[in-house]
């Protein structure tokens, strides 16, 4: 399955909401939480991030979904084409798409387009 | 330029921004979260740290371990862009190292830094006073300049590049979701990258 790290300034919001895209996706989606500093502060941390993509990846490739700034700028250093790519998503929207998708066995191009479709998803 | 120098060089900039972290940080509360000035400073001592862990034998050296400290250590967006900057210059340049090697390293890291933001000149951010900088030092090496003058001229450029933020709007970071209240305030990753290169100045000219 492809893995799915959601990386935030806030360790909280990351590990939540990855437990909701694990909720509606199936609980052996593998998807983790990388947010905040090492030391637990508002951040972003490389460090952890590195960490969430080894404990996710199935060899089947790692989508990060980043929130913003810092977030979006440690991801994209982490990026390995074909390999570990970036989703420019809603965070909660994206995660959830991309969690379904890989909670399918859908591979990475599916699952990143499938991310990309929460962007133009309206509410109402 | 040794590796000593280059050394030098990350010490004096760790001053500078420690001397100046509560105006960074001033200077972040206006328009962005407020961190630049700790967070840069933490950042700094972290490399000072790694730099004496292990003394590195070329300024390339100095430079990737200087990079990848600030990427490491560094929780807000400067930790990335500054990282950027200078694993790429350690990245590319040549030895030995010349102003014109430099200079080219130099601007290479600058590329690195605004295609990893995206940003360009005029968007309020270090950008601004980075890329003059880097200007500066090639118009010196085209012109034959010596090291002393040509990194007074960038540290100069740099100087003139921060304050030119100051009428800006921003278009990137946190400060760019305040639209025209950003305007009257000086970019405060430009402030940094302004002591950076002042720091190379001070470097060089007690050098020679």
């Amino acid at each position: 399955m492809v893995g799915l790290v959601l990386v935030s300034h806030s360790a909280g919001l990351a590990a939540e909401t990855a437990a909701l895209a694990r909720g509606i996706a199936g609980a052996q989606t593998p998807v983790a939480g990388a947010g905040g500093t090492q030391d637990g502060g508002l951040g972003t941390s490389t460090d952890l991030i590195e960490e969430a993509v080894r404990a996710v990846d199935q060899g089947d490739g790692v989508v990060l979904i980043p929130d913003l700034g810092s977030s979006v700028l440690s991801a994209r250093l982490l990026e390995e084409e074909g390999r570990v790519v970036i989703a420019d998503v809603p965070f909660v929207e994206g995660a959830i798409s991309a969690a379904v998708a890989a909670g399918a066995g859908m591979p990475l191009a599916d699952v990143l387009a499938a991310a990309e479709e929460a962007r133009a998803f309206r509410k109402l | 330029m040794d590796a000593s120098l280059c050394v030098a060089w990350f010490e004096e900039a760790a001053r500078l921004v420690h001397r100046d972290r509560d105006r960074l940080t001033r200077l972040d509360a206006e328009i962005g979260d407020g961190d630049h000035g700790t967070n840069l400073d933490r950042g700094l001592t972290e490399v000072r740290k790694a730099l004496a862990e292990s003394p590195p034998g070329s300024p390339a050296e100095v430079l990737t371990i200087a990079g990848t400290t600030l990427i490491r250590r560094v929780g807000g967006a400067s930790g990335p862009l500054y990282g950027s900057v200078f694993r790429q210059m350690g990245k590319a340049l040549q030895s030995p190292v010349t102003l014109a090697a430099f200079s080219a390293a130099f601007e290479e890291g600058v590329v690195a830094v605004e295609r990893l933001g995206k940003a360009a000149l005029g968007d309020k951010t270090m950008v601004d006073a980075l890329a003059p900088a880097s200007r500066a030092l090639a118009l010196a090496v085209r012109d034959g300049v010596g090291v002393r003058e040509a990194v007074e001229q960038a540290a100069r450029a740099a100087a003139e590049g921060a304050e030119a933020t100051i009428p800006m709007r921003a278009r990137k970071g946190r400060a760019s979701y305040l639209g025209e209240r950003s305007v009257g305030h000086m970019d405060p990753g430009a402030a940094s990258s302004a002591l950076f290169m002042e720091a190379l100045a001070t470097v060089a000219r007690e050098a020679a």
